[in-house]
């Protein structure tokens, strides 16, 4: 039976690795290799692995790197195969999407987009296998599949941006490049294009729940990190059959804001502000360009935006 | 009486940091104490002083109303009440209703036998606040370089500071916080769903353990951070953001006023490989 124990002192005791929970007999198994990191049992876990890899594992970790080999050695060809141009001008290199005039087209030639429909190809195949795997390995333990669940969340703001309203808009031109500074300038040219996503209410509401996920997980984690010496950090143990660190969380913030969640429902919020980032923020994209030309116009007709550019101030420049 | 059934035990006197027991009471679920007459105090003058400044304005619509900062003519002085002079005053309001409301958690923390993680980690978002409406004007010379309190005005702001550096997405710090700021909502959805998954597997399945969530994520991406370092993780991610976030503004306008494209210019041309006396042959 499993059990569990947390020996909360400065000492770091090493047993026998923990192989897992026993898997049901299945043509993969789990590996057998673990380690032991005395750094990262400074703040979690000293152990590492064992991992689970199986087909989807392996299948993922393949596609993965060939969407990584493609855009680096692409990166690295556009410098002429110069290592040392390579490092200096990493940050600035992109393997960009075809041009306007290519349309839908499928494989244009390698140089003007066919090579990045081939990265985009394989880089969501891995991770459309890796989704595959967090549900699979979720199910094979027995435990509900939440996870899997936010993680499709991220797989939808990625899809939108770079594959369904590209399509809607019928053109591959319009999806994200690969590359560090080139994506941020699609971001900014995506918004100055769109007379500013500032306006956009589902670009508000996804910064809503990106700077909410932030502040919730200040929020738990201090909580849950006050409250440790009671064995707060217990939290399954906490929530089928509640404790002294439990009730003593909750009255911190029932006395804080005259609210209070229970240690399941912290979680619950916890889950969906931080999935409802994404959805909200796909939302907001595919609604931009397709029924949407102008957020800043929609703005003044929806009265989000003053028609008296005079009732906000001015913005100073800095000097 | 908002009281849970476990409450009345740990509603005991004392841990109070001022005042004693003068102010040692609850009204309602809320704990009062000295800080907690401050804040409301700050709170109820500043939202009554955002109304009124609202009265003054031109409109009543909930997304366009804004009370602006001074005009930077007035540099760092006091402003007329109807030209600024109402965002100074409700600027110190929220800043002494949230440090009151910080230190009303310090007193709750000791009443309730609690490390003072939480407040701590608050302090971060007062300071970042602090950052962009008292330091950052401060060292540019006028209240005026504050943002206006409005729905949607004080996102006009950050849009134009954002464009007077042309591509603010360029600054190393803004990068950084943004990379915490994914981050933690990254690690926020993990853990949520785990415990979830947890104590949620289906009809007809038991409750999980934590060796289950180990074992899951072991399984997945080879480490199990467990249940301690999860929160030791989070609240270092989401106080990183809060603290880049501050960096990537204070450091726009006092210590660089061009693009922060060009800021990398110095990578760009580092003598290693921009001179041609010691750039690598190839």
């Amino acid at each position: 039976m499993a059990y569990y124990q947390n020996i909360f002192t400065r000492v770091q005791v090493h047993g026998d690795p923990d192989l897992g929970i026993p898997l049901a007999p299945h043509l993969y198994e789990r590996g057998k290799t673990t380690a032991h990191s005395y750094w990262l049992g400074k703040i979690g876990d000293a152990q590492l692995g064992p991992i689970y890899l199986g087909w989807t594992g392996v299948t993922s970790l393949i596609c993965g790197f060939i969407a990584f080999e493609i855009i680096g050695l692409h990166m690295w060809a556009s410098v002429g195969w110069d290592p040392v141009q390579f490092v200096r001008k990493l940050f600035w290199l992109s393997l960009d999407p075809p041009k306007p005039e290519y349309g839908l087209t499928i494989l244009p030639p390698l140089a003007e987009g066919g090579l990045w429909q081939i990265a985009g190809f394989f880089l969501t195949a891995s991770v459309i296998l890796w989704w595959v795997r967090t549900y699979r390995r979720a199910r094979a333990l027995g435990l509900g599949t939440h996870v899997a669940w936010a993680f499709a969340a991220a797989i939808w703001l990625f899809l939108v941006a770079g594959f369904i309203r590209p399509v809607m808009m019928g053109s591959w031109s319009e999806a994200v490049p690969f590359g560090i500074f080139s994506h941020l300038d699609w971001t900014q040219n995506f918004s100055l294009r769109y007379g500013n996503l500032f306006y956009n209410p589902f670009h508000a509401l996804s910064i809503v729940f990106l700077y909410g996920s932030v502040l919730l997980f200040a929020m738990h984690a201090g909580t849950i990190l006050a409250v440790t010496r009671y064995g707060g950090e217990r939290e399954i143990e906490q929530i089928t059959d509640r404790g002294t660190a439990s009730e003593r969380a909750a009255l911190f913030w029932r006395w804080t804001m005259g609210f209070n969640a229970s240690m399941e429902s912290i979680h619950r919020w916890a889950y969906w502000f931080a999935i409802l980032c994404p959805i909200t923020g796909g939302i907001g994209i595919l609604l931009t360009g397709t029924v949407v030309d102008n957020w800043y116009d929609w703005g003044i007709k929806h009265g989000i935006v003053p028609e008296n550019p005079d009732w906000w101030p001015a913005t100073p420049p800095a000097q | 009486m908002a009281l849970l059934s476990f409450e009345r035990k740990y509603r005991v006197r004392g841990g109070t940091l001022v005042g004693g027991d003068l102010f040692d009471f609850w009204v309602g679920p809320f704990y009062v104490g000295f800080f907690g007459v401050a804040a409301a105090f700050f709170t109820i003058l500043g939202t009554a002083l955002i109304i009124f400044g609202a009265s003054l304005g031109p409109t009543w619509n909930i997304w366009l109303i804004s009370i602006n900062p001074p005009d930077v003519k007035y540099g760092l002085a006091f402003a007329p009440l109807a030209e600024g002079g109402l965002w100074q005053v409700i600027t110190f309001c929220a800043i002494g209703a949230f440090v009151s409301w910080a230190l009303r958690e310090v007193e709750i923390c000791r009443k309730l036998g609690m490390g003072y993680h939480v407040p701590f980690a608050f302090a971060f978002a007062i300071l970042a606040y602090v950052t962009l409406v008292v330091f950052r004007p401060i060292l540019l010379g006028a209240w005026g370089h504050g943002f206006p309190y409005g729905i949607f005005s004080h996102l006009q702001w950050v849009s134009n500071v954002g464009y007077q550096y042309l591509q603010f997405h360029y600054n190393p710090a803004h990068m950084i916080a943004i990379t915490f700021f994914f981050a933690t909502t990254l690690a926020l959805s993990l853990h949520g769903g785990l415990i979830l998954s947890a104590t949620n597997p289906g009809r007809g399945e038991q409750v999980k353990t934590p060796e289950h969530e180990n074992s899951y994520f072991r399984d997945t991406i080879g480490y199990s951070i467990g249940t301690l370092g999860v929160h030791r993780l989070g609240l270092f991610l989401a106080l990183s953001a809060v603290f880049w976030s501050a960096v990537c503004i204070i450091i726009s306008g006092p210590v660089w006023t061009q693009g922060w494209a060009e800021w990398w210019n110095w990578w760009l041309n580092w003598s290693y490989w921009a001179n041609p006396a010691t750039a690598p042959q190839t």
